[in-house]
């Protein structure tokens, strides 16, 4: 009976109409032919573009990277000049372009976290000021802000001349000059350095890979003696005090090196045309990292503010209710379980940034834009490849930001058990 | 696999509208056709290129386009004007968005052959200088060492700045720029201490200022810059009516064929160079595929070489170029037509 039964459904033999009228097999037969099609279009494309280029004479070659680049450029991060290739510029360009990003993110972060938490503020004047703040920088395109900040550094800053002679403008503070260029702050100088690292033509001073080790060991150690005081309270109720320890470690590292290296501040002093001494800082570069700052930073601000909107009103009164005051319940409580929320919008603000930081050709910045894909491109002719290349880096680039940060949300994220 | 293949239609997009048009090899034709010649120019030169108050486009390298249209189109007025900046200009030109870029470009080794233009002859022989504000105290390039230096990327400058500084040993600091508009504005603002580029567009920038006696142009002068108009390689027809057009208008001072007494000589002239330039006897216009009075067309359009040297840059306007290197080979200069036989 069952046997005869079950024999009766059996499939009917495979006809070609199946495809189309079968439930089954439709859905399938349509990826198929749209799979297709798009690689016709995608093949018709590339023979197109190598046609096209055969009938121009140009071929696809990427010797000129090592070739000489023969330009020079403002920034560098590793020593670069006019002798080097194409590729070194194409580095200097990348490391700008990362420079820039790494800073915008950060200091966006930064922006758009106090924006965020501020924007729900009791304070009504708080909370006004920072909702007209994101809803201007919000609704305007970032290529102006980065044109207006541009152009309010070269206006109203004065030509470094100004600062010449006895009629000159101080320095401000005595130590920084912003001029219409750049801004030139002081720098730190060993009186008793002890040399760099050198890698290369690119030389770490083993004074900042001191420093950055003691920080390291420092954030490390405050993370052990966090979690002892975790233990003993969690153990007698009584959690010991841990704030001087915490300070002296921050605090004794950097003096005992200004002791032992004999630092002291090298005002930038003006020699000729320009300062000479301290820091130049770019004012292009200073133009958009701030624009990309605050205009990401609005954006981050309403992720923020969502995220937090999202945490349940009783965790906040249940926190209130055990006496936390308002500043711990955001940090301990809320903040936490907002997390969730705001982290995976946040990587995508992260890459917009990255991208957007190509809009440094407006005021001049040499990024990867700049370089490989500006003056590089037009000096060798070759565009094609310059495009392909630069597609193919920031593609890297954010693919790489995506996966940091995705690891980062799945550790943030709801652990459901 | 979605994602994968929607990246490489992006990419083949990208890649195939950058060299759709390119392949066209009849440009005369298209030109016909269209009934327009499209002319890629500087984006704004005063007395090379730039448009007036009523968007009318004027100025030296404007004659050229205007020649051109008036010797192919029998009308100087068919031109539509795409203006281009200094990284924008060859791609314009390569992927056949213009039909012939008359933008004080340089005439160099490589672009000539790795990126396959063609240069169609020189209308100004030009060499890169340095401007400086009068206050500033310099007197020669040499005294530039530390300098910031504004300068448009994408240029033959740009390399021989960077050149010229390293050869003696001193540094420089550069602002990038993009266009002409931008250098004079950043130079303005004191955001550079000098401003370089070619000679005539030093000159024609200072022109434009409100106190041009405040800026001067340093003696020295660091390279060749043979400006002209410019093709693309391969439409050997098309190259050969540009190059012919401008020689006609050098021939034309040459030989005193000016805009005032063209017609009289097309019809009474005895000299036999003359006449076979004005298609009065000879076929020499067949030869390239217009007619016989291509030529005087394009002389009328805005005058001589000599004509359009002094209406546009010359002495006697406010950029104020002396003739130099510039002037006819029988006066001592470099400016010399081929023969027209």
């Amino acid at each position: 009976m069952i046997d005869r039964a079950s024999a009766g459904r059996q499939d009917p033999p495979f006809r070609l109409s199946m495809l189309i009228y079968d439930k089954r097999y439709r859905s399938l037969t349509f990826q198929v032919i749209v799979f297709i099609l798009v690689m016709s279009l995608v093949w018709w494309l590339i023979n197109n573009t190598i046609t096209n280029l055969a009938n121009l004479g140009k071929d696809i070659d990427f010797g000129f990277l090592f070739s000489r680049a023969g330009y020079d450029i403002p920034q560098q991060v590793i020593p670069y000049n006019s002798d080097d290739t194409h590729f070194r510029a194409a580095l200097i360009g990348l490391l700008n372009t990362l420079l820039v990003s790494f800073l915008g993110c950060i200091a966006a972060t930064i922006v758009g976290v106090t924006v965020g938490v501020l924007r729900l503020s009791n304070n009504w004047l708080f909370a006004r000021l920072m909702t007209i703040y994101v809803e201007i920088f919000r609704n305007i395109p970032l290529l102006l802000w980065i044109l207006i900040i541009f152009a309010v550094f070269t206006e109203i800053t004065p030509a470094p001349r100004a600062y010449r002679g006895e009629e000159g403008i101080d320095l401000f503070l005595g130590m920084v000059a912003p001029t219409n260029r750049y801004t030139a702050i002081p720098a730190i100088i060993a009186a008793r350095s002890p040399g760099a690292l050198e890698l290369g033509r690119i030389a770490i001073p083993w004074l900042a890979i001191i420093f950055i080790g003691l920080l390291v060991a420092a954030v490390m150690l405050r993370r052990a003696i966090n979690a002892r005081a975790s233990r003993i309270q969690e153990r007698t109720g009584q959690r010991p005090v841990t704030w001087p320890v915490n300070l002296a470690l921050f605090v004794v590292p950097p003096i005992a090196l200004w002791i032992i290296f004999g630092l002291y501040l090298e005002i930038p002093q003006l020699a000729g045309f320009n300062f000479s001494g301290g820091i130049s800082v770019d004012n292009s570069f200073v133009a958009l990292w701030l624009a990309l700052t605050l205009y990401t930073g609005a954006f981050i601000a309403e992720i923020v503010r969502a995220g937090i909107l999202s945490v349940s009103k009783g965790q906040s009164e249940a926190a209130f209710a055990l006496g936390l005051r308002p500043n711990r319940t955001m940090n301990l409580v809320i903040l936490p379980q907002a997390l969730r929320v705001i982290v995976p919008p946040l990587i995508s603000q992260y890459l917009n940034l990255t991208k957007n930081s190509s809009l440094a050709i407006a005021v001049g910045y040499m990024d990867l834009r700049g370089t490989l894909g500006g003056t590089t491109a037009n000096q060798t002719g070759r565009e094609l490849e310059s495009i392909l290349l630069m597609m193919l880096v920031y593609l890297a680039i954010s693919l790489l930001i995506s996966g940091a940060m995705n690891i980062y949300n799945s550790r943030v994220r709801l652990k459901e058990r | 696999m979605k994602r994968t293949v929607c990246f490489g239609a992006a990419v083949a997009t990208l890649l195939s509208t950058g060299a759709g048009f390119a392949d066209e090899g009849d440009t005369l034709a298209e030109v016909k056709g269209r009934d327009q010649l499209i002319c890629g120019v500087n984006a704004g030169l005063v007395g090379f290129a730039s448009p007036d108050a009523n968007g009318n486009w004027t100025g030296f390298d404007i004659a050229i386009c205007k020649a051109v249209a008036a010797a192919v189109l029998g009308d100087p007025t068919k031109v539509k004007y795409v203006p281009t900046t200094g990284q924008t200009r060859f791609t314009a030109l390569a992927s056949g968005e213009v039909d012939i870029l008359s933008r004080n470009s340089t005439w160099t080794f490589s672009r000539d052959t790795d990126l396959n233009l063609d240069f169609a002859g020189i209308n100004y022989y030009d060499g890169q200088g340095f401007m400086v504000p009068r206050s500033l105290g310099v007197s020669s390039a040499k005294e530039l060492g530390g300098a910031t230096i504004c300068i448009q990327t994408g240029t033959t400058t740009e390399l021989n700045l960077a050149d010229y500084f390293r050869a003696n040993n001193m540094e420089y600091q550069p602002v990038n720029i993009d266009s002409n508009a931008e250098g004079e504005q950043q130079y303005m603002a004191g955001a550079c201490d000098a401003y370089t580029t070619d000679a005539s567009g030093l000159a024609a920038t200072r022109a434009a200022f409100a106190n041009p006696d405040d800026h001067i142009i340093l003696p020295e002068i660091i390279s060749k810059e043979p400006l002209g108009p410019v093709v693309r390689h391969g439409d050997n027809n098309w190259g050969d009516i540009v190059r012919w057009t401008l020689y006609a208008l050098i021939a034309a001072e040459e030989y005193g064929v000016t805009s005032a007494n063209i017609d009289e000589l097309a019809s009474n002239s005895e000299n036999p160079e003359v006449q076979r330039l004005l298609g009065t006897t000879g076929d020499l216009g067949a030869m390239i595929g217009l007619d016989a009075d291509w030529a005087k067309r394009a002389i009328k359009a805005s005058g001589n070489y000599g004509e359009i040297f002094a209406k546009t840059i010359g002495e006697e306007t406010p950029i104020g170029l002396a003739r130099g290197l510039n002037a006819q080979w029988t006066q001592g200069g470099l400016i010399y037509a081929m023969p027209f036989r």
